[in-house]
């Protein structure tokens, strides 16, 4: 290749990186794997983003009447706050009675909504074993676990709720 | 009598016209205003100096009944709705602070500075953004409504609820909002090829997080940064929000600090337990994310009063998840006939349409009914055709036709009918 035609190609070289640089700004910056991991708060049906700890329901009772009974009532029954087990009938009776039990399609969603929004007087207080105990509690008042069952990332995930099947994804089944 | 006043439909209704016509004005129409007797040349306020200047207006003191209606758990004033008053509103837009809320645990009181937004998981490389960053992109701007997947709920209802318009069907509300297409973001972080779902979750006390598809976050998704001109206001998502042009409320995720792009959705509580409508055989429809076509009448609605037969204008708002409003009709005798009604410039998608239709109460009982019917053949359905599809329990994507009775004294009830 001549001088002149190398001076060409790395001319067209630079104009067109310059010209991708201007179709977006790119003012992001590399996020750091801490970063990414620090928040990555999301847990899946089949268990990704559980983190360490492990608790059962005999421990969640405690740390259920401490930090959740005042809104959410005894064992679950409801009261300013929703009802989340002890349902008296099903999901065709009238009106129906939506729990977790009767309502909630993975044990995992518990983990997740309570990490990261309960209790809402301080959310993000409860350690990991307290969650999972809590979690524990919460499927133990909705007959679902046994109250030594342990739960954990490894078990939480192989739970089948009982209305795993309840739910019918409409958006997949449109054409878009 | 003009031809114009000839009634196109039963109960009074009269050509969506009339008011465009030169020279046809209520008085020519025999409409007698009460009469206005000036005791004196000059009023208060032209014989005193007015107010200063200020550094943000504020509505009169006399609209002070034209508020958003707020109602909190009493346990956690944070949580909880307000609705926007849209029997009090004109055009289309609502004013910022008129907007409705939904808030899982109160409005965070963010500073700009130390706020980031995250883009990761099935991208080339994972991008961290600050706000000074972001603002530094081009621009665009959209109309669109907003609307709660669970507005309207109390149509469910066995009778019908006596509430003004807004504080029923006031989870929507309709604003310009500007900001960031997230594709151009997701373009420079590079989309893998498996990425189907984008992860959104808040900076709020309650993280909210909810998935949504890629296809829709690439077709039209904003970073929204302003509304109708200002910064967005904190209880709309300040310093950023996501906006998702005619899909239920709850995915436009305000305070938004991280879009994670997946394989799955990841079935949080707020598209498996919530917003999910259960069908009469105990199945429940989930991921049915767009808001069906809707229209309401706000003038006359339930609360305001007819003052004596005559001419009056009805007006109200239609809207589509799906596209434009094409139609709205009206009836004035219960659904029997119905006439089209003029809509208001500009109809755009997604967006709320004010329509309006001249109409001649001769003082006797009359039901009045607003129907719209979308760009894709959407019709919004009467009451019962809507239950006799989905039964019930479903409580959210209620779209039913709206039934405002007008009885001989002039008052206005909501009907089933």
């Amino acid at each position: 290749m001549s001088m002149r035609k190398t001076l060409l190609f790395f001319f067209i070289i630079c104009w067109s990186l310059t010209g991708i640089a201007q179709s977006s700004p790119d003012r992001g910056q590399i996020a750091s794997s801490d970063l990414i991991k620090q928040w990555s708060y999301d847990v899946f049906p089949d268990g990704e983003g559980l983190p360490e700890g492990q608790g059962n329901a005999t421990q969640g009772e405690a740390i259920y009447s401490q930090h959740c009974e005042t809104c959410h009532g005894l064992k679950g029954e409801g009261g300013s706050a929703e009802e989340l087990a002890g349902a008296m009938h099903g999901l065709t009776d009238n009106p129906p009675d939506k729990t977790i039990g009767t309502y909630w399609p993975y044990a995992t969603t518990l983990f997740d909504f309570i990490r990261r929004s309960m209790p809402l007087s301080a959310p993000g207080s409860l350690t990991n074993n307290q969650l999972y105990a809590v979690t524990a509690y919460l499927l133990y008042i909705n007959r679902i676990i046994k109250s030594e069952d342990e739960i954990s990332a490894k078990t939480l995930p192989r739970i089948i709720m009982p209305n795993n099947k309840g739910f019918i994804d409409v958006y997949e089944g449109q054409s878009h | 009598m003009h031809d114009e006043l000839k009634p196109i439909a039963g109960g009074g209704l009269l050509d969506r016209r009339l008011f465009l016509k030169k020279g046809l004005t209520f008085s020519s129409i025999a409409w007698l205003a009460p009469s206005v007797m000036a005791e004196e040349v000059r009023s208060d306020a032209m014989t005193r100096p007015g107010r200063a200047l200020s550094n943000y207006g504020k509505p009169s003191n006399y609209e002070n009944k034209v508020i958003r209606w707020t109602m909190g758990n009493a346990a956690a004033p944070g949580n909880g709705v307000s609705w926007t008053p849209l029997h009090a509103l004109e055009g289309m837009i609502t004013p910022n602070g008129l907007h409705f809320e939904r808030h899982h645990n109160g409005v965070p009181d963010i500073d700009p500075q130390y706020h980031h937004l995250l883009i990761h998981g099935l991208v080339n490389r994972a991008l961290v953004f600050r706000i000074e960053d972001l603002l530094r992109y081009p621009m665009t701007s959209r109309y669109c409504f907003i609307e709660c997947g669970g507005n309207s709920n109390a149509g469910w209802h066995s009778e019908p609820m006596q509430t003004e318009a807004g504080y029923f069907h006031g989870m929507a509300s309709c604003s310009e909002w500007t900001g960031i297409p997230v594709k151009m973001l997701f373009n420079e972080a590079g989309i893998k090829g498996r990425a189907k779902w984008v992860i959104a979750e808040g900076a709020d006390a309650s993280m909210m997080n909810i998935s949504l598809p890629l296809e829709k976050v690439l077709d039209d998704c904003l970073l929204a940064f302003y509304q109708n001109g200002e910064r967005i206001r904190p209880e709309n998502g300040y310093p950023v929000r996501l906006l998702v042009p005619g899909w239920e409320g709850v995915l436009n995720v305000k305070w938004l600090r991280r879009l994670r792009l997946t394989n799955r959705p990841v079935m949080a509580r707020n598209e498996t337990a919530k917003y999910t409508e259960l069908l009469p055989n105990g199945m429940a429809e989930q991921f049915s994310f767009v808001m069906g076509v809707k229209s309401l009448i706000t003038r006359p609605s339930y609360g305001q009063q007819l003052d004596n037969p005559g001419l009056y204008q009805i007006t109200g708002l239609a809207w589509s998840g799906h596209g434009k409003i094409v139609k709205v009709e009206v009836s004035a005798d219960g659904g029997k006939s119905w006439a089209d009604a003029q809509l208001q410039e500009p109809v755009l998608s997604k967006c709320f349409t004010r329509f309006r239709i001249p109409w001649q109460w001769d003082g006797k009982k009359a039901v009045l009914k607003s129907r719209a019917i979308d760009d894709r053949g959407n019709q919004q359905p009467e009451r019962y055709e809507l239950i006799q599809a989905k039964g019930q329990q479903g409580y959210f994507h209620y779209n039913a036709i709206v039934s405002w009775a007008i009885a001989d004294d002039g008052s206005v009830s909501h009907v089933y009918a």
